[in-house]
């Protein structure tokens, strides 16, 4: 019983982040769009469909807190994988990656190929990179899309 | 009269004899912590943290004269793969040394030999007859080119009564799919990663430079293996693996996310020379106790399989990661205790959204040489916490145990290097 209330406790602690962002998601769709789009901006709406799409494809390998599992997968918080150039990152996503060092450390699984598209992709790596202590500019899909262009 | 003065010259010199005797025997008495290391135990057992290693502490053995020995994942500062330790009256044990440049899961002593694993090799050291290591800069290599592709990397080992050398090759794959962990690929038409790994193989623990070549594929179809160890009553042994991950995220549409936490149990088996535990044709469902047919090879998460695979001995929650097995076989701990198995749980990642779950050590009842009655909980709370157990974000992550001399129970912690020792006090 001690045990369900601090999980259901610690689950609440950690759902309240998305529960905010959820909050300020209901902006009118076309008031968002409409804005003119200011280079690298991050908007709430990128962050809750981004959340969306890491709970799907992400979470279960770099866990709820971004934290990753050592030795096995990586971090996602404060990497210079995840905060540094978009190129590079935009790639682990459209390729994958494997026996790749992460900032002088190994880790052992595999991270498959993401079957998303251009503004998915953009949306999770925005997510990310404002998440788990992370402050970045935000992906835009027309980024992604030219990554993809060039990546065969 | 007499007698009163009798008393009075007698009481003295008896309390003196008492206390003497009180302080001979404290001294050799095995002091726990006050707070038994932070974990939780049955009536009567106790805990200390023996020593504070540094390093990400695998497997361990102790030698009959009582000298542990630690294999380090990877070095340390020191350039040390390996460290000596001892144990001291009050039960903490001291660094003695340290040896071997390369890092690794396994290590293991019998017959006058340490046995140590890099994750491609086999080494062993003569000891000498206070058990220590007599050459620790020249390792004889006793297998070799084993494969290792980061996943599954550790090679477990253990030697049995005959000479024999078991050595687990994890397969380097979740479940061989054509492409590793991709939503919706499916297996490899006959699993060719099985040639060379997913399974235990078999050498002699005399011979030098043996490889897949000269050694025997002794049971096949078992994904990762960590814990295992040689059960004498039985005269067999007994491997426990980690069942695969992440049936929803490869296959959404037919298994839920609580079912992906809960599915495949983490199974301990009993093996047989040519044995078949079935990876990645099938996976075990512990509460419906059946073989599954894998949906990378024809499952739909309802279909059992079909093949000659062997059943388990037992079956344990999934994801909980086993990842140190030993045979009980000392007399400090009560009867009950004896022939059974205490089986460290490393702890889950791929649960979520369901709370993490393991970081424990269990016992497994065993009588004549099988898994007689239910497993239950040994030694928990090396997480610190529930909230830091659910959360996939323990303290201590148990992971190799060994039996001292006296009886106490070791356990290595990859996570922070910690070594406990549990004792049973009347």
């Amino acid at each position: 019983m001690k045990f369900a209330l601090v999980t259901l406790l610690g689950l609440l602690i950690g759902a309240t982040p998305a529960a905010l962002a959820q909050q300020k998601k209901p902006t009118p769709k076309g008031k968002t769009a409409a804005k003119p789009a200011v280079s690298g901006a991050v908007t709430p709406a990128m962050l809750a469909a981004g959340k969306t799409i890491y709970t799907q494809n992400c979470l279960t390998c770099h866990m709820a807190d971004g934290g990753g599992v050592e030795t096995m997968n990586p971090p996602l918080s404060k990497t210079t994988w995840v905060l540094g150039e978009k190129t590079r990152l935009i790639k682990v996503l459209l390729n994958g990656l494997q026996d790749q060092d992460i900032d002088g450390e190994p880790y052992r699984n595999v991270m498959p190929a993401q079957d998303l598209t251009d503004q998915q992709i953009a949306d999770v790596l925005t997510y990310v990179r404002n998440s788990f202590g992370n402050k970045a500019s935000a992906v835009k899909a027309a980024e992604v899309k030219a990554v993809r262009a060039s990546n065969k | 009269m007499k007698t009163s003065v009798l008393r009075y010259l007698l009481l003295p010199a008896a309390l003196v004899g008492s206390l003497s005797l009180y302080a001979l025997r404290s001294e050799e008495r095995v002091v726990p912590d006050p707070d038994n290391a932070g974990l939780k135990l049955p009536a009567g057992f106790k805990a200390l943290v023996a020593a504070e290693t540094g390093g990400r502490a695998r497997h361990i053995t102790v030698t009959p004269q009582g000298l542990i020995y630690v294999k380090l994942n990877r070095p340390n500062a020191a350039g040390k793969g390996i460290l000596t330790l001892r144990s001291t009256a009050t039960g903490k044990a001291e660094a003695v040394g340290g040896f071997g440049n390369y890092g690794g899961t396994g290590i293991y002593a019998k017959g006058g030999y340490l046995y140590a694993s890099s994750d491609e090799e086999v080494f062993r050291y003569q000891l000498n007859a206070k058990g220590e290591v007599v050459n620790p800069d020249k390792p004889e290599k006793v297998v070799t080119g084993l494969i290792n592709r980061r996943q599954h990397e550790s090679k477990s080992v253990v030697v049995d009564n005959d000479g024999n050398l078991y050595v687990n090759v994890g397969a380097y794959s979740n479940s061989c799919q054509v492409k590793d962990r991709q939503k919706g690929s499916l297996g490899q038409p006959n699993c060719p990663i099985l040639d060379s790994a997913g399974g235990i193989w078999q050498f002699r623990a005399d011979k030098l430079n043996q490889n897949y070549g000269t050694g025997t594929r002794y049971a096949t179809g078992l994904r990762n293996v960590v814990g295992l160890d040689w059960n004498a009553q039985a005269g067999q042994l007994f491997v426990i693996q980690h069942g695969r991950d992440q049936l929803h995220d490869i296959f959404p549409e037919m298994y839920t996310t609580q079912q992906s936490a809960e599915l495949p149990a983490e199974c301990l088996y009993a093996l047989k020379k040519g044995d078949n535990a079935g990876w990645p044709y099938m996976y075990y469902d512990g509460q419906q106790r059946k073989k599954m047919m894998a949906p990378e090879y024809g499952g739909d998460g309802k279909k059992e399989a079909t093949g000659n695979f062997i059943e388990p001995a037992a079956a344990f929650p999934a994801h909980t990661a086993p990842n140190g097995l030993l045979f009980y076989t000392g007399t400090l701990f009560p009867e009950r205790y004896r022939n059974g198995a205490f089986i460290a749980f490393h702890g889950s990642w791929n649960r979520a959204p369901e709370p993490q779950k393991g970081y424990y050590v269990v016992f497994q009842p065993f009588k004549n040489g099988k898994p007689s009655g239910d497993w239950e909980i040994f030694a928990d709370n090396f997480a610190g916490d529930a909230a830091k157990a659910a959360a996939g974000r323990p303290d201590h992550k148990p992971c190799g145990l060994a039996q001292g001399p006296d009886g106490s129970l070791y356990v290595t912690d990859d996570k922070k290097g910690t070594i406990f020792r549990i004792v049973y006090q009347k």
